[in-house]
């Protein structure tokens, strides 16, 4: 085990980069700035991970044994319990990025981290009280099928469909980059071997294995990852004999900020920055078309309220147990020359100088308290995390492509399932192809702003539609096209103008940005809802008085569920 | 048929009754989590010195407050379930029946 070696300043940031540009704000300077340099070569780690890929065919296998029809695959037949979809939704939330990237953020700000976890972590109740159970009596495989519900299929799913290619193909460049990234520090392998594998095995679990295959290897990483999480911080604690005073006190004693990592540093600033940030997180996840998807994989409405329940509880423990990994990695490792590289002047700064950057320390920390072992499961771990939700996130691609695209728009619903199936299939290989394509193409890329881009988009384009066509009986296909394209656009011009783009990617001069912002969703999303009222209130159309009509069988069934048993039976 | 179980679901008062009960529901818990986070970042953005406070030893008020929104989070999310799973389907599962019959 000699995976420690030189210095990589230049990485701090590549997981950090992934999540908390999520929000732009103060991590646009810590974004993807070089190449990494490739460590040793890891066995262990390597070793660990094959047994988790070994794990993941063998399900893979068994699941395209029960793949069969249409449901089967884009659902897992609606088969998934309320316990097993709270994990795989805690799954796809508990990427690399916010394991590595709020657990270096503890590190260095402390209190800090806890802001981020919990603008994360409130979006999901609020899921359950307003849209979940209503998705799953409307919806079949995508949330195009409850957005079109009563509007005109073609014009609308080609608007659903646009809003989730967007935000998978954001989402997914972002997640190659990263596994290119992490494989060199964690495996110490070459970039090109993360994202080929990556792409390969995606492929390999979605073409065959579908829904099925794809939940479950998404159940397994988030029992891993929480078994690991809570591993660690549980021998953080046994070192204070679980007092948690004497934790922080030891934290406060050695962080250079001493008391500051105790109190609300300098990440959120302005109000509009905090209240779009809150927007963007809160309104995203409830536009997000992989996890959406997720409602459709369950019996009925009573096991999606369950699935929110679970996941909500597994997401806020996660958040819990990272903000004691930071603080464990201040007082175990601040003291510690093995993690660090000094300086030029022979002094070690802990903020600037760990070795791999700061978004090493949860890693770091797994090797302090489990030694190489527990370091290479660790890594193992981060990096199956990245394989899991890159599966779910193909699927849903290659559902807008197969199911709303193709099936509805092109074919005007006159397609067999196998046909369809069978596009699904190409979209998947496609799309596998083209994200190993990107990971390449975007190595050297300033990718931070990718992934806040895709949540400011799905709040402003996917959101605002589900919402209204669910509540709204006076949403028409005309209101709903042209003010989810104003949302779509308008977040990704002002993600373009905002600081974060215009300043750290396109490099021009500080201040110059046009768009004063690293947020637009408090302003795209309000203009998404402005322009979908507007125009349909404007559209005297007949048909906009068939959709009116048409409202209250979709709400009947919305809200008792009746008509949607079919879609849910074996 | 479906016209039909539309219209009789439309006309039962209970339905009604559902849909108020459960949507004023929904809204009171979507509103007290969004005053809960609001409250929270507006701390944070106007008067940060205030988590600042210590309470017992180095730890300050913000360290409890923080994550007792995360368990907020999740009980809110457990009441709306236990109320939904039991008083709202078992009125659902009435209508829905009343109307088949």
């Amino acid at each position: 085990m000699k995976r420690v070696s030189p210095t990589l300043a230049a990485m701090a940031g590549v997981v950090a980069a992934l999540t908390l540009g999520a929000t732009g704000t103060a991590f646009a300077a810590d974004a993807i700035a070089g190449a990494v340099q490739q460590q040793a070569t890891n066995w262990t780690a390597i070793g660990m991970f094959l047994v988790f890929v070994a794990g993941t065919l063998v399900i893979t296998y068994w699941a395209a044994s029960k793949t069969k029809t249409a449901k089967d695959f884009y659902s897992a037949g609606g088969g998934i319990t309320g316990f097993q979809n709270g994990l795989a939704i805690a799954g796809d939330y508990m990427s690399a990025a916010s394991f590595l990237g709020i657990s270096a953020l503890v590190y260095t700000s402390g209190f800090d981290g806890l802001i981020y976890s919990i603008g994360f972590l409130v979006g999901w109740p609020i899921i359950l009280f307003l849209v979940a159970e209503q998705l799953r009596n409307l919806g079949k495989y995508t949330f195009a099928d409850v957005a079109s519900y009563r509007l005109q299929q073609t014009p609308i799913r080609t608007l659903a469909a646009s809003g989730s290619l967007v935000v998978v193909a954001l989402y997914l460049i972002a997640q190659m980059v990263g596994a290119g990234k992490l494989i060199q520090l964690l495996f110490g392998l070459p970039y090109v071997y993360a994202v080929v594998i990556v792409g390969i095995l995606m492929i390999l679990y979605v073409t065959f294995g579908g829904m099925l295959a794809t939940t479950w290897v998404q159940i397994i990483k988030a029992v891993l990852l929480l078994s690991g999480a809570t591993f660690m911080a549980v021998m953080v604690l046994v070192n204070y004999n679980f007092n948690f005073g004497a934790l922080f006190q030891a934290a406060v004693d050695m962080h250079p900020k001493h008391l500051a990592i105790m109190q609300p540093g300098t990440l959120v600033s302005d109000p509009i920055s905090a209240i779009s940030l809150g927007i963007a997180l809160m309104f995203g996840t409830a536009g997000l078309p992989h996890i959406l998807m997720r409602f459709f994989t369950v019996a009925d409405a009573k096991e999606a309220r369950k699935s929110v329940f679970y996941a909500t509880g597994f997401i806020g423990y996660f958040y819990i147990l990272t903000f004691i990994i930071g603080f464990g990695a201040i007082v175990l490792l601040m003291n510690n020359p093995a993690f660090f590289k000094p300086g030029a002047d022979g002094t070690i700064n802990p903020i600037t100088n760990m070795l791999g950057g700061t978004n090493m320390a949860a890693i770091h920390l797994a090797k302090a308290v489990g030694g190489d072992l527990f370091l290479g499961f660790i890594s193992a771990v981060a990096f199956a995390t990245i394989l899991a939700v890159v599966s779910g996130l193909t699927l849903a691609g290659a559902s807008a492509v197969s199911h709303d695209l193709y099936a509805s728009v092109f074919r005007r619903g006159r397609v067999n399932e196998q046909q369809e199936i069978r596009v699904s299939k190409m979209a998947t290989v496609a799309l596998g192809i083209l994200a190993i394509i990107l990971g390449i193409a975007f190595e050297q890329q300033n990718i931070a702003f990718m992934v806040g881009l895709a949540f400011a988009i799905a709040a402003s384009a996917n959101f605002p539609i589900i919402i209204l066509s669910m509540f709204w009986r006076k949403l028409t296909t005309r209101g709903a096209l042209i003010g989810g394209f104003m949302g779509l656009i308008s977040a990704t011009v002002m993600v373009i103008l905002g600081p974060t783009v215009w300043e750290s990617v396109l490099s021009h001069p500080k201040g110059s940005a046009p768009f004063p912002y690293d947020n637009p969703a408090i302003f795209s999303v309000t203009l998404a809802f402005i322009g979908s009222w507007l125009f349909s209130v404007l559209d005297k159309s007949e048909n906009a008085r068939a959709e009116e009509r048409a409202f209250e069988a979709q709400y009947i069934r919305s809200q008792t569920g009746i008509g949607a048993e079919g879609a849910s039976a074996h | 048929m479906q016209q039909e179980l539309t219209r009789k679901i439309r006309n039962n008062p209970k339905f009604a009754e559902l849909t108020q009960k459960r949507t004023k529901f929904g809204v009171q818990l979507s509103i007290l989590m969004l005053a809960i986070y609001y409250g929270f970042i507006l701390i944070v953005a106007f008067a940060p010195s205030v988590f600042g406070i210590p309470i017992s030893g180095v730890i300050t008020l913000g360290i409890p407050v923080g994550v007792f929104i995360i368990v907020a989070a999740f009980v809110l999310t457990g009441i709306y379930v236990r109320r939904a799973n039991s008083e709202f389907d078992e009125l659902n599962r009435q209508i829905i029946e009343e109307a088949r019959r």
